[in-house]
């Protein structure tokens, strides 16, 4: 199982969880079934095209995957992945 | 040059008072909107309050030279004590700016997910920094910052932006007189956006004191997570401390997208090269000039865009 950590904003969307458990074998498959869980949670995510939004970035330990190879980076068993605003604001 | 001349130009009566730096703060342009502005009514009339001006570059040169000054006056950054709060970026530049010349230790707690042109400068300038989780935000800094405020207080004085009345009173005393004189009084709406809200509380309480009919427009993000960097969505926010909820006639929710839109067109249509937010509340200015038939709007723009070039929003090659 990886781990998707959350951030303060969306945690309202995730029961308050600040980390949610999923089983994905890589980082796209991670998120949809992030947002199948929480459907609440997919449009602060994705666009109405359904590319995420520019100002989410999603982090693989301390890279973001944009650097790696984007949705399709593989997650090994115990991964744990941050969703992370692009800006430094937040619930304050 | 002939020497004579310059001991000749050297003794002309000019005078350059209060040249410090904090002198500089304040009586930013107005600037009228003019392409944007095409096709709307002759007699509504958009200007931008151009804050980048200040020497910090930022509307939060006010605000920090007011909690500043509040702390000076009342002795409590006396004997080397660091001056502390959290900032996701301007306010932490402005405190580093202004209490540079006055040798003010400056820490600021900040999101590790700050800009890293926001970081570079306030390394230029001096500041101490603690990164803050990126996960928990601007809120996360402020809890930082207060707890190192009380696990040692003899070291830090903590200015808590959000709280401190000096932020808003700042802008009842500066921002709100020189928009009043700079429209010799016609201003008919003032539209700012929400991040501690210090800006359209003071501004707003001035302006309805002197213009009772005035329209207040607060700007705000349309949803929890978004990229306006400095503003707040409140529904989904600890609101801050000086936020009084009466005081505007209407908030105007903008999406991040069209934000970014409006950034690229302030640049290529008015020469504007602002920042995100200064974006925002011009797509509030002019959603609400499309809906009057006449009046004088003016929107407050915080920074300029030099801050925000790394993100992939300017649409460059």
């Amino acid at each position: 199982m990886s781990i998707i950590r959350i951030p303060s904003p969306l945690r309202p969307y995730t029961d308050n969880l600040k980390e949610v458990e999923v089983n994905a074998s890589n980082v796209g498959e991670a998120l949809v079934a992030l947002t199948e869980r929480y459907p609440r949670l997919k449009p602060h995510l994705y666009d109405e095209n359904g590319s995420l939004r520019a100002y989410v970035n999603i982090f693989l330990q301390q890279e973001d995957v944009r650097n790696l190879r984007g949705q399709a980076t593989p997650l090994t068993g115990d991964d744990r992945l941050m969703i992370i605003p692009s800006i430094a604001g937040g619930r304050s | 040059m002939d020497k004579s001349i310059l001991e000749e130009k050297l003794t002309l009566p000019i005078s350059f008072p209060d040249q410090d730096l904090w002198s500089t703060i304040g009586n930013t342009p107005l600037i009228r909107l003019q392409r944007l502005t095409d096709g709307f009514a002759e007699s509504v009339e958009i200007y931008g309050k151009a804050e980048w001006f200040n020497p910090g570059s930022s509307v939060k040169d006010r605000p920090a030279a007011a909690i500043l000054s509040k702390a000076l006056s009342n002795g409590l950054l006396k004997e080397d004590r660091v001056f502390l709060d959290s900032s996701s970026g301007n306010m932490g530049i402005a405190y580093a700016t202004l209490g540079a010349p006055l040798g003010i230790r400056v820490h600021i707690a900040i999101p590790s997910n700050a800009g890293p042109e926001r970081l570079t400068i306030l390394r230029a300038l001096g500041a101490e920094l603690t990164l803050t989780d990126p996960l928990e935000g601007s809120e996360g800094a402020r809890v930082v910052a207060a707890e190192m405020a009380a696990e040692n207080p003899s070291l830090y004085y903590y200015a808590n932006q959000y709280s401190n009345p000096a932020n808003w009173q700042a802008h009842y005393t500066t921002t709100g007189p020189e928009i009043l004189s700079q429209t010799n009084g016609r201003v008919t709406h003032f539209v700012a956006g929400l991040g501690t809200t210090g800006t359209l509380m003071g501004t707003g309480r001035y302006l309805r004191e002197v213009l009772p009919d005035i329209r207040l427009v607060a700007v705000q993000p349309d949803g929890p997570i978004h990229g306006l960097e400095g503003l707040k969505h409140l529904p989904t926010s600890n609101v801050p401390e000086i936020y009084e909820p009466t005081l505007p006639d209407e908030t105007i929710p903008v999406t991040t997208e069209q934000a970014y839109e409006m950034v690229r067109r302030l640049g290529k249509e008015e020469g504007l090269f602002v920042g995100i937010s200064a974006a925002a509340a011009v797509v509030a200015a002019l959603n609400l000039a499309k809906r009057i038939e006449e009046g004088v709007i003016v929107v407050i723009l915080p920074d300029s865009g030099m801050k925000y070039l790394h993100q992939p929003i300017w649409d460059v090659k």
